[in-house]
């Protein structure tokens, strides 16, 4: 039994092999074009590793930057899984598919996420001290602690779930329901408990008043549903374009309805925000200040601020009217403005007014080096990467297309059909 | 009055593009070299947890080939241990630095609690106490750290952050119109950085003073984003200290030399004070703005300052709770 298996995972592994080594002119520029990218991120990490995180534009009263910005935007962009819920409640017929490549994309985002926490620790190679038994994990006092877990967790769930979907269809076999559905259903509230769990590692700190607000936790959940499904949405076109797979174009009009509902709370959210700090004037007004208005001849932020403000408000403008939704043209320019505004908004937004002015008053004007710019470009570059195989991979299985030695001799239905199960 | 020492770019801007660029030419070592030597397998602890270390060597050998068989968090080791591993410390900066080096270990005492109080109407904002810190607990010289921040507020304006200036540069102070405020760690009794640490490599002895293990620190600098009073520091570069300015008296939780990439900050110059002895910001003050002492001995300085002067702690509302005082003493 333990030789068959050994054997099955080996023409799976034989089969993913074959079918990321083949492609065409534009397939491996696409490679060739990241792996620049990921190595000019590994040497400037090099670098920074040598020299120490001085060749990042983080100090002492800003002490976390770009690297954690896009951490927290990633985590959101993990939240893609939650489409299930739609796809589930309209019933669309590709529904597998959907929370097969949700899921892929949610494993990428993860991957990320957790690459940016490695550079912008100070001691990478001290990593084992959070790893119990060998490490102290101080859970749970430390809201970071629970990050860890929750992260890890939800990384777990949906590898275990994309993984087996695959493998099963490659063996011509339909997945185990009883595994996958309770799966799949539990890395629904696991993607609202990983934005909850981010949001409160900020929330929690009083010294910041720019994220001890109740609101951040909700309006993470809010912005997380506008940046994932951008993504997948653009997604689901390409792949629909240039393979066999198919998807009913009203799948992503009700996936572009729904991100504009989210973008509305978003906004929302933002407005009650502001009011509150504005209207109120307290000395705690100071980071939305930096933020919307500049302190002074403070303003590096401030085009960054009203930016993100135009691309939310266009990407739910686009979406909420029925026609722009479901023009292509306007669509994707929807999804590209939702997911730059929710970019700047939950990234560089969130991180440098929380921390600016720092505590006792003084404002650094932060901006990030090239080490830091080079470094998140290799990451996201890896992400992209890891993205691009595990879809050569899973596309072609899940339609059926290419399948192990087994499936042909026992004649077994075709992987689609199997994923239909 | 007083000619004032010039704050030569602290914390933000000591590091420059062109200070951190350099690494030191010298091998300074990491926390826990020399992985798998004999001597570090004697700070293991027992058998089991020797095990665990090897385990941990081959889970992340690629990686932590460098720390992962160094000793567990010095805040579980059995005193023996800790012993043991002290005296491997000493003998290594005794070497590196070429002069008699000695790690305390000094717990604390039974019956203290340290606190300290800082008379707003006395401090002229001269920062001897910042630079009698430095020299005192070995911080970087290049890229600087300081771990007291003194902060020039207008009279008009009150203790007022957002209106402070930490780069004040006169001729002479005090200047007129202004007031000083020097800001260090406040030795939370309710410590916000301690509550973040993921790691457990931050903590509150029972004298009231916060502690970081500089070995176990992993730094992510989320007990930075915690702190409410900047006290904090990151070591951004390889700190950088001329043997014969390093002071030879340490404490291990103390003023031992750090690594690139860990976090460090006051702590009432442990190595000093439980010894009996004032940290040097008390001492070198020309004023006798500073003051401390035990929060227990009913006939103390800090006990009258408490008692009987008008008090206040920085940002009361967060509820960190501070031993750390300021008052008006005129």
């Amino acid at each position: 039994m333990p030789l068959k298996s050994i054997r099955l995972f080996g023409g799976f592994a034989r089969g993913s092999l074959q079918l990321i080594s083949e492609g065409n002119r534009a397939y491996w520029m696409w490679l060739a074009f990241l792996g620049m990218l990921i190595i000019s991120g590994a040497l400037a990490y090099a670098a920074q590793v040598t020299t120490g995180l001085g060749l990042t534009a983080m100090r002492d009263p800003v002490s976390w930057g770009f690297y954690i910005g896009n951490f927290t935007f990633l985590v959101g962009v993990a939240a893609a899984v939650v489409l299930v819920i739609p796809a589930y409640v309209y019933d669309w017929k590709p529904i597998r598919e959907v929370v097969l490549y949700g899921e892929l994309l949610a494993i990428c985002s993860i991957i990320m996420c957790l690459m940016f926490v490695t550079v912008d620790i100070g001691r990478p190679d001290r990593f084992w001290h959070l790893m119990p038994p060998f490490g102290h994990l101080n859970f749970p006092s430390s809201v970071l602690a629970w990050d860890v877990v929750v992260l890890n967790l939800y990384f777990l769930v949906n590898f275990v779930v994309a993984t087996h979907i695959l493998y099963r269809a490659f063996h011509g076999k339909p997945y185990i329901k009883k595994l996958v559905v309770p799966l799949v259903l539990l890395s629904v509230p696991m993607a609202v408990g990983i934005h909850t769990v981010t949001a409160f590692l900020y929330n929690g700190l009083a010294a910041r008043p720019y994220w001890n607000s109740s609101i951040l936790a909700p309006q993470f959940l809010a912005s997380a549903f506008c940046s994932g499904p951008a993504i997948l949405l653009v997604m689901l076109q390409l792949l629909r374009k240039f393979t066999r797979f198919e998807i009913k174009d009203e799948a992503i009009w009700k996936v572009a309805e729904l991100m504009a509902y989210a973008m509305f709370l978003n906004l929302f959210l933002h407005g009650a925000e502001a009011f509150k700090e504005f209207y109120s004037n307290t000395q705690h007004t100071l980071y939305t200040r930096y933020w919307y208005l500049g302190l002074g001849e403070h303003k590096t932020l401030v085009p960054y601020a009203w930016s993100a403000v135009a691309l939310n408000i266009l990407g739910f403008a686009l979406f909420i009217s029925p026609r722009t939704r479901r023009n292509w043209t306007t669509l994707n320019i929807g999804c590209l403005a939702t997911y730059a505004g929710v970019y700047i908004e939950k990234g560089m937004g969130l991180i440098i007014p929380g921390l600016t002015p720092d505590t006792l008053g003084e404002i650094y004007v932060y901006y990030p080096t090239a080490t830091e710019l080079r470094v998140a470009a290799g990451i996201f570059a890896t992400g992209f990467l890891l993205f691009t195989l595990m879809l050569k991979v899973a596309v072609p299985i899940s339609l059926g297309e290419f399948h192990g030695k087994e499936r042909a001799e026992e004649g077994a239905p075709s992987g689609a059909a199997a994923l239909a199960h | 009055m007083l000619n004032q020492r010039p704050e030569a770019g602290c914390g933000s801007e000591g590091c420059g593009s062109g200070g951190c660029g350099t690494q030191s030419g010298g091998s300074h070592g990491t926390g826990n070299q020399g992985c798998g030597s004999a001597g570090q397998g004697d700070y293991l602890g027992d058998p089991s947890r020797r095990l665990f270390n090897i385990a941990a060597v081959g889970a992340v050998a690629s990686m932590a080939l460098n720390t992962a068989c160094g000793p567990k968090r010095l805040y579980e080791a059995p005193k023996d241990k800790l012993r043991a591993l002290i005296a491997e410390e000493e003998k290594k900066y005794t070497a590196e630095y070429g002069k008699t080096v000695k790690v305390s270990d000094a717990g604390p005492m039974p019956g203290v609690q340290f606190a300290y109080a800082l008379d707003i109407s006395r401090c002229i904002g001269c920062r001897r106490c910042v630079y009698a810190c430095v020299d005192e607990n070995n911080q970087s010289r290049d890229p600087q750290i300081h771990w007291i921040k003194v902060n020039q507020m207008d009279k008009d304006k009150g203790v007022d952050f957002s209106h402070a200036d930490p780069y004040y540069n006169p001729e002479q102070v005090p200047q007129e119109g202004h007031f000083y405020v020097p800001v260090a760690c406040q030795q939370c009794e309710d410590p916000p950085c301690v509550k973040v640490c993921p790691t457990g490599a931050t903590w509150k002895e029972k004298d009231g003073i916060v502690v970081i293990d500089y070995d176990w620190c992993i730094g992510c600098r989320y007990c930075m984003a915690a702190c409410p009073y900047g006290a904090r520091h990151f070591n951004w570069a390889e700190p950088k200290i001329a043997p014969s300015e390093l002071n030879p008296n340490m404490h291990y939780l103390g003023n031992r030399p750090r690594t690139k990439g860990v976090v460090e900050k006051c702590t009432f110059c442990i190595q000093r004070s439980r010894e009996g002895r004032y940290p040097a910001c008390v001492e070198v003050c020309p004023v006798g703005a500073r003051k401390f002492g035990n929060l227990l001995d009913a006939s103390s300085e800090i006990r009258y300052i408490i008692e009987h002067k008008r008090i206040l702690v920085l940002k009361e509302e967060l509820n960190t709770v501070p031993r750390f005082f300021y008052f008006y003493a005129t």
